[in-house]
């Protein structure tokens, strides 16, 4: 693995909970870090399985949606929508025996701006462990 | 419609490693409305297969192009100036559309990206079942408009068989019993004599076992 | 008295107006022949034909006409049986053609299991034709003297046509129904699934009995003796159209440990008992399938040996 590897991360947040808990962090002086790159959409549900898997085509090594509790989204069932395409494109990964966890799905309360800075830690973290892109191994 | 599905990924990808440069040809037609070959699926496949390019550190341009259908040839002679520049093409239209750009562009290597399977229709969202079996004269108002022919397992037109069970099929636990279904509603209709008719054996000409078919309208040949 | 449709023992013996009695016989799942000779040995003159299964549960086995001709060599009167998943008209009117010049005379046309629970899942099925069709198809070959295609055929076969009648599977309203069915089309003898619900299949043959279907067609009830508790259990949740009281799982819990083979059999030949006095019945068809050893014992305390010489 490459020394001092730092993963590119493309996080999907909904403009409703997740931007909250982002504007919350920002208040409370909670950076995120800076190889994750924040991308607003109005509700998660918005968010297609070609949205999670073009990043991996441009150098991205790993993507998440974020948005509101299953209970509290205001467009009803985006973020229930967007855990069912979320799974469909880790089953893609999968199946080009790329490692599915790049892929994931984050549920926030409005306020929780601590928690929506340590879910984008974990995922670099994650994504450290899993390194780059695995190539294939030519005969 | 025509019901299909994606072939596993694997298999796709196998087709085609000898190539380079793909193009992925989607269809507005039937495999749209199921949700396996329309412009959104042609970008979820090529952009599977690109990812599968950086992955194998492979040089691999994949294209995307949706016809309104695969199975009239005006729409298929479209790809003309497009398809020249590509080395392979991944048609995920039904069956038919692979064969009729085959047909057309009989030196481009033309491969099916999907399954297909039978004609049917949604029954719930995002769940299509097998409805016809295109046996050719159809006969569904003898059976409460039902048809035996596709939906019993062993297409019986005098049923059911001593293997349905509470109101499934014998072969499994989430296939309904057609029979049952045809019983139940001709005797709530009071069809009794319906169902004691006897109905004799199919002629099965009409259907796949009579040959490749064809339907000519001849008011509309030139 | 007016001529025999076939001429074969079974139709001679109900005739008569005996209470006829037929087992079962499944060919080996190979070319094994003595096992098969074996088998018939335990029920020669213990009963008036044997049926004989065609690639039963889908698992390629001797065919129904080969292992009928070798029991025909050991002086038995086969049931050969036809089954729609595996041939097409032409081969099933090949295939009577052919049996009825071997010498056989009593056929059973099934629909078949379907392929998926078999040795060979993959293959195509075939059901051409339904059991219903098979039925009417073998009677016009045989009265009528014709193909399918209505063509005449030169030595018309005579053959003494059997159906099958599962009277506990559903829908249950339409079962009898589809008996009356299968006899219109010209099934002369009607075989049923196994019964333990004594007291249902008695609503179902007053049925019958009202319908006078049992004046066109001879019934025989079935019967299987219980080997084990764990083969109720399997009866009662796997098999469809099964119906197993369980007043006679626990009747097999209470015979005690090793003692369950012999209670089986007891509630058989109490069964059979019933059956020889019930209104509509013509007889009985054992299935001891591979306890064909104890059939002999079994007839014997049935009280049905010896089986009449017509």
């Amino acid at each position: 693995m490459k020394k001092n590897y730092s993963p590119k991360i493309i996080a999907f947040c909904c403009s409703n909970c997740a931007s909250s808990a982002a504007d919350v962090a920002h208040k409370i002086k909670k950076t995120l870090p800076e190889n994750v790159k924040l991308v607003q959409v109005p509700c998660t549900g918005r968010v297609e399985i070609l949205h999670l898997l073009k990043p991996f085509e441009n150098g991205v090594d790993g993507v998440y949606v974020a948005g509101c509790q299953e209970d509290s989204c205001q467009y009803i069932s985006g973020i229930t929508k967007a855990r069912k395409r979320v799974d469909h494109a880790k089953k893609i990964l999968s199946e080009l025996d790329i490692e599915p966890e790049r892929i994931d799905v984050f549920s926030f309360s409005a306020a929780r701006g601590q928690e929506f800075v340590d879910i984008a830690c974990d995922m670099v973290e994650r994504l450290k462990t899993l390194g780059p892109l695995p190539k294939k191994i030519n005969p | 419609m025509i019901v299909a599905e994606p072939k596993p990924i694997k298999e796709i990808l196998e087709m085609i490693e000898d190539f380079h440069k793909i193009l992925v040809v989607g269809c507005k037609g039937c495999v749209t409305v199921c949700n396996v070959g329309g412009s959104k699926e042609v970008g979820i496949l090529a952009s599977t297969l690109r990812i599968a390019g950086k992955r194998d550190g492979k040089a691999l341009e994949v294209s995307e192009y949706t016809l309104e259908r695969q199975c009239d040839p005006e729409y298929v002679d479209e790809l003309e100036d497009v398809i020249s520049s590509y080395d392979a093409v991944i048609s995920i239209a039904c069956g038919v559309g692979p064969q009729f750009i085959s047909e057309r562009y009989p030196s481009k290597k033309i491969f099916p990206g999907v399954n297909t399977k039978f004609m049917g229709g949604a029954v719930e969202h995002g769940i299509w079942a097998e409805r016809c079996a295109g046996c050719g004269s159809c006969v569904v108002h003898y059976f409460g408009g039902l048809c035996p022919i596709a939906r019993c397992s062993k297409s019986l037109l005098n049923g059911p068989c001593g293997g349905s069970a509470g109101g499934k099929c014998e072969i499994a636990k989430d296939v309904d019993c057609i029979w049952d279904m045809i019983v139940q509603k001709l005797m709530q209709e009071d069809r009794l004599d319906d169902l004691l008719q006897f109905r004799p054996a199919k002629d099965w000409t009409t259907a796949r076992d009579g040959g490749p078919r064809r339907m000519i309208r001849e008011e509309l040949v030139k | 008295m007016s001529e025999y449709r076939s001429g074969s023992n079974l139709e001679k013996v109900l005739r008569a107006g005996h209470f006829a009695f037929t087992g079962e016989c499944g060919p080996p799942p190979g070319a094994n022949v003595g096992v098969l000779r074996e088998k018939a040995k335990h029920l020669k003159g213990c009963v008036d034909a044997v049926n004989v299964t065609d690639n039963q549960t889908a698992v390629v086995r001797m065919s129904s006409w080969a292992a009928s001709l070798v029991l025909l060599q050991e002086g038995l009167e086969p049931n050969f049986q036809m089954v729609c998943r595996d041939r097409n008209r032409l081969a099933m009117q090949s295939d009577i053609l052919g049996v009825y010049t071997h010498g056989i005379r009593n056929m059973l046309c099934l629909s078949g299991d379907h392929q998926k629970f078999g040795n060979h899942p993959g293959s195509k099925n075939v059901f051409d034709i339904d059991s219903m069709q098979l039925i009417n198809m073998v009677k016009n070959m045989r009265d009528k003297g014709k193909f399918l295609n209505d063509q005449e055929i030169d030595v018309a076969p005579r053959l003494f046509i059997g159906a099958a009648s599962n009277p506990f599977a559903d829908p249950s309203e339409f079962r009898v129904y589809r008996l009356a069915k299968k006899i219109a089309a010209g099934a002369d003898f009607a075989q049923t699934q196994c019964i333990y619900n004594m007291k249902r299949f008695r609503e179902f043959m007053k049925q019958v009995v009202d319908m006078g279907l049992h004046e066109k067609c001879a019934i025989l009830a079935g019967v299987t003796p219980m080997k084990s508790v764990g083969m109720a259990r399997y009866m009662a949740k796997q098999v469809p159209g099964m119906d197993v009281p369980g007043e006679l799982i626990k009747r097999l819990q209470g015979a005690g440990k090793g003692k369950v083979a012999e209670e089986g059999i007891r509630f058989a030949i109490e069964q059979i008992e019933e059956f020889k006095q019930m209104e509509g019945i013509a007889g009985v068809h054992l299935m001891a399938i591979e306890w064909e050893h104890r059939v002999p014992e079994i007839a014997e305390r049935a009280g049905v040996l010896p089986r009449p010489q017509v």
